[in-house]
């Protein structure tokens, strides 16, 4: 594939996008339930990138950069290990162009 | 209880709330508009063409004030493998005059415009505020929505759902029942490109205000979904859309495959050059008819995203049009609900009488089976490697061989390609039933 077109470094992708932050963290996930799932699949799934495996096979998350898509907790089947909902009213992505 | 603050609480400012408030409103009903969002448009994302005829019920003349950026006069389909490309292109002329065929167009414009219809027409829009459930009578009864803002109450005789793919109020209210949209769900990811407009004329041969409508198989590798190029006056939609299924199974992240659909040979000469403006993400409902939710409730209606009124049909993808010919036929339900002092869920069936009567029901039911034939594996797969070489062995010059007829060709692409004639007469003909 061309390089050329792959030069796109994720934060600056994300920072092409606007977001006001809330205090309140609209996400939230059982580090427990995700230490014992293989698959982590919002791992690669989120296309925000706010999954992030640790080394002791846990999970850490952003909710600060997130497109509020749902795609999380949709594609996660471990029962109980994210919780999702919507930021505050007023908050989180604010899309320019959609 | 006490007189509701709202004769219709409408959840959701995108198209079909919009257009439910508009008709509600215009029936002489009081409307609250909820919008989560700190203006309408700005939760949503799109691939980016809008089919506006079904305006022509709602605003007359709509196409001197809709924000347009480009009407759609030229429409192309392909389907790719790795290092081909075939295309049908389709330019009519007539789609850049009224009453117009479809329209590129942003959301944050085209829901804005929408909201302030509604707004002109008596709709109170309260923006910033999150519906963060139901409030119900002692049977059950939907009667209004609880907020996220405090003494956030608000009541009224008819809840329209038109909160989106996620609707968390649809199934607050059972309208689901036990299912669940996830095996039916696509994850779209998409990259606003500028480009200046000369550029974006000249490449894509277009005039004025012409714009280029791009459907694409076979760019996701192998993972269920399609990929779609726009123009807008000065900047392009590019984006792919993928089964979450899919997504969940292959271990790639989005943005790659939109990177991988960029690079590709046929469309990379087409970005080349431009700038990322915005990058962006949102999940579309694409099941169709048969994962559609109960559409009324006791005192609720749903519509839009929230009912999976999605089409992707693979050279069909549309859902702006269906959110709000059903926004509309809710809001029309609710008033005349209102009217007759009924609000119950036969009261309310009216609404599912005039989605079956409309584009909006009669489409999806007749496209029912497109989702699973476009999603299949040889749909996504077999049939556009099959196609592509099908083209390039018969367009090849390869003399002095004598030309192999196309018949032959055939032949020997589908049995490189382990596609049986069976399955090839069974997809046409599932395809014959659904688009014939």
């Amino acid at each position: 594939m061309n390089a050329e077109y792959r030069g796109i470094d994720f934060e600056d992708r994300m920072s092409t996008v606007d977001f006001r932050l809330s205090e309140r963290a609209h996400i939230s996930v059982d580090a427990a339930v995700c230490r014992s799932c293989t698959a982590q699949v919002c791992v690669h799934a989120c296309p925000a990138k706010l999954f992030v495996p640790t080394s002791d096979g846990g999970i850490l998350f952003n909710y600060e950069q997130c497109f509020e898509c749902g795609t999380c907790y949709e594609v996660c089947d471990a029962e109980g290990a994210i919780t999702w909902t919507y930021p505050d009213g007023g908050h989180g992505v604010v899309f320019r162009q959609g | 209880m006490s007189d509701p603050m709202f004769d219709v609480v409408v959840v959701g400012a995108g198209p079909a709330g919009s257009a439910a408030a508009l008709t509600a409103a215009r029936a002489g009903r009081s409307v609250a508009l909820v919008e989560r969002g700190p203006h309408p448009g700005s939760k949503n994302v799109y691939g980016g063409v809008v089919y506006g005829r079904v305006l022509d019920e709602l605003v007359p003349r709509w196409w001197e004030q809709m924000p347009v950026q480009r009407w759609v006069t030229r429409r192309s389909t392909m389907v790719m493998t790795d290092r081909q490309a075939l295309t049908v292109d389709v330019r009519a002329q007539a789609w850049g005059g009224p009453p117009y065929n479809g329209a590129t167009a942003l959301r944050a414009d085209l829901d804005g415009w929408l909201a302030d219809l509604a707004q002109e027409a008596g709709a109170v829009l309260v923006p910033s505020t999150v519906a963060t459930g139901l409030l119900r009578a002692a049977d059950g009864t939907v009667r209004g929505v609880r907020t996220d803002r405090p003494d956030g109450e608000l009541s009224a005789g008819v809840v329209i759902a038109c909160d989106g793919v996620n609707s968390f109020l649809a199934k607050e209210a059972g309208l689901f029942g036990g299912r669940t949209g996830a095996r039916h769900t696509s994850l779209g990811v998409k990259e606003t490109l500028a480009l200046p407009r000369e550029v974006i004329e000249e490449r894509f041969a277009l005039r004025g205000r012409d714009g280029l409508d791009m459907e694409i198989l076979g760019c996701t590798r192998g993972i269920p979904g399609g990929g779609f190029l726009y123009t807008n006056l000065d900047s392009l939609s590019v984006g792919v859309v993928v089964g979450l299924d899919g997504l969940a199974a292959c271990g790639v992240r989005p943005e790659e495959l939109l990177a991988d659909l960029k690079a590709h040979p046929s469309i990379a000469p087409l970005v080349r050059g431009a700038e990322l403006k915005e990058y962006s993400a949102h999940l579309l409902p694409e099941g169709g008819y048969d994962t559609m939710p109960e559409l009324a409730g006791d005192g609720i209606l749903v519509a839009g995203d929230a009912a999976a009124m999605c089409l992707a049909a693979g050279v069909w993808l549309e859902g702006v049009n269906f959110a709000i010919g059903a926004g509309m036929y809710a809001g029309r339900a609710a008033a005349e609900a209102l009217a007759r002092g009924d609000t119950s869920r036969s009261g309310l069936a009216g609404y599912r009488r005039l989605l079956e009567d409309s584009f909006v029901l009669a489409d999806h039911r007749k496209l029912r089976r497109a989702p699973g034939l476009v999603f299949s594996e040889r749909m996504q797969q077999r049939y556009p490697a099959l196609l592509c070489d099908l083209a390039e062995e018969f367009f090849r010059v390869d003399n002095p061989r004598p030309k192999p007829g196309l018949r032959r060709l055939l032949r020997r692409g589908a049995a490189a390609h382990g596609v049986r004639l069976h399955h090839l007469l069974s997809d046409a003909l599932t395809a014959w039933r659904s688009f014939g």
